[in-house]
């Protein structure tokens, strides 16, 4: 390989030996680890042909002005309790938090100062939990070089109303970055966060490879959105894990446009009795992107609910691979489990991939899951023409529709109709063609 | 006794009936483990023409080099221990064609299993194979005179080549995977069947498999051509007794459905609880034509069995239906695939699994509708029963959609067995085994509906059998 990416830029502060560890350790995994091949059952069906990481630099500091104009359109969400944006990772703003939350105990910092004034708590979960969906290389590669995020920490009974909204950007050509998001919710805290992954235009080829954490402990209520439209020339890879504890609500929704090809890897481990799991995701694709989702429902604990619903639109010759796992353990009595993966083929050279899975070792569950692929349905269609509705109109409607469910689920008019205008973006123009 | 005992107890599938043995004495014996030679004896006591002595031995080649499906498949696959098995055996018999010429031992396995009786019955034809050759093999003779053939492997393979040759090991190639391969090194056995065109058997062909020998191999191989417009009704029966040791059974069998035609093939299968069962089944549907696998596994340690239909011809239609049995020890893994490549091309999947105690049922499937296809629809359905609180089932399909107006669903749920309904029934008088044998039927009963009468009346008395077996 000829990636410069084993030599990660050195950090300029003094990092603590056990965080020289975990890089040190991501460094030996990133390089010891073979690439994934077509042969590896984690990454069926992936073009893995098509995936190099090789030629990529780690990113350098944009100018100034860039990280101001950049700062300026980091506006997708305009109430906040805190704010960051990052532009090939270098930290452009950083807005902290109030001195009421100050007080009450909340963190919320970049990574550096998070691990020099919180050393303790960030031994304790910062780079400690990875996906098992086939992204280790990956992962210890981000390990390794990651600088650029948000550490929030809410204690036990805050709550948060406003989101906190982490902005990450890249402008440099060939330049490869690391977003990092942690979230620790103690007991019975709740909290939301927005993370926006963003190119500064259609130009520059980048690399992300991406890490989220979630934890949520005991009755705590984590909502995390996620926003991704890189440029067509970026290669993404985002291996996001939650681990919730006894009665947790974590919701997370995705909603995925960009990238030439993204993996995302989501991973939820249910550690506690009563915990309520919700994955959602949308994903629209168009020309050559491929979309590769993997994820993974690890019921631990018995009596706990998770639901998943994934919905992939395909224009032109896109691909989306879906592969999903519920696993119950032994133990996990009255388990309630659902995922659903919905493919919207709206072209005939696309290409839906579709692998619900479930293993289970308890047999008192109520699991199910459900696939379904298919085209705009005709009858549904011909009666909106008749309504005298014009088929591209009504084409439209019903694209729009099957987004609905999952945009109506960040449950925020502002953060809907921002998405629903950056999807409009990308699909009016095909829509409107005629079919 | 715990209620999880007594859960155990009410389900608990008897294997007894087919286990008993009879004395080896074989004429001809490939001896133990795996080579060219091993090879080169079988095609010499079967004087096999040149081709097919070729084609095994290409096969042997590819099995060598072929790795374990060990990225996936369960880790007890690699316990088998190929240097260790015996590949052939044989007494030397031709087939006989009445049941008096029959080798006695045999006839009376056959008779304990109840064969003869079938065919007095119901059947339009039967085939026995003892170990690796066919020992009885019969036809209404009014069939016969329609110009349908139904004989063991190796005689097709020497009075109708010009049949068998073109279809041999087109549908499952010997490099489809390392069993196929092996297989078609090693062959033995198994059915040959040509419908001719139009003909429309009504009555069933039946075929039975016994495994009689230690550390033995069965491969036999089945090839049924259906030919424009013939329909025609297969079933296949399997036992094996009780050895120490494990054996392997190793199928191949490949189905062609010309234009029009219709194959409907049924398996029960109860082999004994050291039976690897690895067997490779695939149909081809030209134009309009159909393929139907029925298939129920009730026993063996671990089985590996995806039946598929490639659905070649535009209309072409194909269902699976399964039901699989894994009690404690036991691991059934199987599925289907479905390769749509044809316009307006339909598929159906519907597995039916229940474990006990430890047992592990696992589906597997494949659907595929590559580039361009217009019209293509499936539909597949998997419901798990699990008994015990840590048995165990898996779902992995995976379904490959592209093209216009094609549509996919796949739905699976788990369940276990109600226990409002187990109180309910016990109140009416039934032990709770007798409750619980009467729900996992209830279970698999709208699938039942779906086999021939005959067919469904035998697998609901098998699995009553083996429930009622350990009521008490």
């Amino acid at each position: 390989m000829t990636t410069t990416l084993e030599q990660p830029a050195q950090t300029t502060s003094q990092e603590p030996a056990w965080l020289a560890e975990r890089r040190a350790s991501g460094l030996e995994q990133f390089k010891n680890l073979p690439m994934p091949t077509a042969k590896d059952e984690k990454w069926r069906f992936a073009s893995v042909g098509r995936l190099s990481i090789d030629n990529y630099n780690p990113a350098e500091a944009p100018g100034i002005d860039k990280l101001s104009v950049l700062d300026k359109r980091s506006s997708l969400v305009s109430e906040r309790a805190g704010r960051s944006v990052y532009v090939d990772d270098t930290q452009a703003a950083f807005e902290g938090i109030s001195e009421e939350l100050a007080a009450k105990g909340v963190i919320y910092l970049p990574i550096d100062e998070a691990v020099e004034k919180h050393p303790g708590l960030m031994e304790k979960y910062f780079l400690k939990e990875s996906t098992e969906l086939g992204s280790k290389k990956f992962f210890g590669l981000h390990a390794a070089s990651t600088r650029a995020g948000a550490i929030l920490y809410v204690p036990k009974g805050v709550t948060i109303e406003a989101p906190f909204v982490n902005y990450y950007w890249t402008s440099g050509d060939r330049s490869a970055v690391f977003p990092h998001t942690l979230i620790v919710a103690e007991d019975n805290a709740y909290v939301s966060v927005v993370d926006v992954f963003f190119s500064e235009g259609d130009q520059n080829e980048a690399l992300n490879v991406a890490v989220a954490n979630i934890h949520a402990g005991a009755g705590a209520n984590v909502f995390r959105k996620v926003v991704q439209d890189w440029n067509d020339k970026t290669v993404s890879f985002q291996l996001d894990t939650t681990v919730a504890e006894r009665d947790a609500q974590v919701k997370n929704v995705a909603v995925n446009i960009g990238a030439e090809r993204a993996r995302y890897e989501a991973q939820t481990r249910i550690e506690g009795p009563g915990a309520d799991v919700k994955m959602y995701s949308l994903t629209v694709a168009e020309e050559n992107q491929e979309f590769d989702q993997r994820t993974y429902q690890i019921h631990n604990a018995p009596n706990a609910v998770s639901d998943l619903l994934y919905k992939n639109a395909l224009l032109d010759s896109s691909r989306t691979i879906f592969s999903g796992l519920i696993k119950v353990a032994e133990g996990a009595q009255q388990t309630d489990a659902y995922q659903t993966n919905r493919n919207l083929l709206l072209d005939p050279s696309a290409d839906a991939n579709s692998m619900p899975g479930l293993e289970i070792l308890a047999n008192d569950v109520k699991c199910s899951h459900g696939a379904t692929s298919g085209n705009v349905d005709e009858e549904e269609l011909f009666y909106m023409m008749s309504r005298g509705i014009p088929k591209r109109a009504a084409m439209q409607l019903m694209v729009f529709g099957f987004f609905e469910e999952v945009i109506e689920k960040v449950a925020s008019d502002e953060l809907a109709e921002n998405l629903r205008a950056l999807i409009h973006k990308k699909f009016d123009a095909k829509l409107s063609q005629p079919t | 006794m715990s209620d999880t005992d007594l859960q155990n107890e009410a389900i608990k599938v008897d294997t007894e009936k087919g286990n008993f043995s009879y004395p080896e004495n074989y004429e001809f014996d490939a001896g133990v483990g795996l080579t060219e030679d091993t090879v080169k004896y079988i095609s010499d006591v079967k004087k096999e023409d040149d081709w097919v002595r070729e084609f095994r031995l290409k096969a042997l080649e590819i099995f060598k080099k072929k790795p374990m499906p060990t990225n996936w498949a369960t880790k007890d696959l690699e316990t088998i221990d190929f240097d260790k098995i015996r590949y052939y055996l044989s007494k030397g018999q031709q087939p006989s064609r009445t049941w008096d010429e029959v080798p006695d031992d045999v006839k009376e396995t056959f008779e304990r299993l109840g064969i003869p009786e079938q065919e007095r019955k119901f059947l339009a034809g039967v085939e026995a194979q003892f170990d690796s050759e066919a020992a009885y093999s019969r036809m209404k003779e009014d069939l016969e005179k329609e110009g349908v053939i139904f004989v063991g492997s190796s005689e097709g393979l020497q009075k109708y080549p010009e049949i068998f040759r073109p279809y041999f090991g087109k549908v499952i190639p010997a490099s489809d995977n390392k069993f196929a391969a092996l297989n078609s090194a090693t062959f033995s056995g198994g059915s040959f069947i040509y419908v001719p065109k139009g003909v429309k058997l009504k009555q069933p062909l039946q075929a039975y498999f016994r495994i009689n020998a230690e550390n033995f191999g069965q491969f036999e191989r089945t090839l049924i051509i259906a030919d424009e417009g013939a329909e025609l009704t297969y079933m296949e029966g399997c036992t094996a007794p009780k050895f120490e040791t494990s054996t392997l059974h190793s199928a191949v069998v490949e189905l062609v459905a010309l234009k029009g035609a219709k194959i409907q093939y049924i398996t029960v299968q109860n082999w004994s609880d050291n039976v690897f069962n690895l067997v490779t089944k695939r149909g081809m549907a030209d134009e309009d034509a159909e393929v139907k696998w029925i298939d129920c596994n009730i026993g063996s340690r671990l089985t590996m069995k995806y039946p598929g239909v490639v659905l070649k011809g535009q209309r072409a239609r194909g269902e699976v239906l399964s039901i699989a049995l894994a009690n404690d020890g036991q691991h059934q893994d199987t599925g289907a695939k479905m390769m749509h490549l044809a316009d307006n091309t339909t598929s159906n999947i519907i597995s039916k699994s229940i474990s006990i105690g430890k047992g592990q049922s696992t589906y597997r499937g494949q659907v595929h509708m590559p580039k361009h296809l217009k019209n293509c629809k499936n539909n597949t359905e998997c419901d798990a029963l699990l008994i015990n609180t840590n048995s165990r089932t898996d779902t992995y399909p995976a379904i490959t959609t592209r093209g216009q107006h094609n549509t996919v669903q796949h739905e699976a749920s788990v369940s276990k067995v109600s226990a409002e309904q187990i109180f309910y029934m016990m109140q009416r008088g039934l032990s709770e085994a007798e409750a619980m044998s009467l729900a996992v039927n209830g279970f698999v009963n709208d699938l039942m509906k779906a086999f021939p009468m005959e067919y469904s009346v035998e697998l609901k008395r098998l699995i009553d059998m083996e429930m009622e077996g350990s009521v008490g």
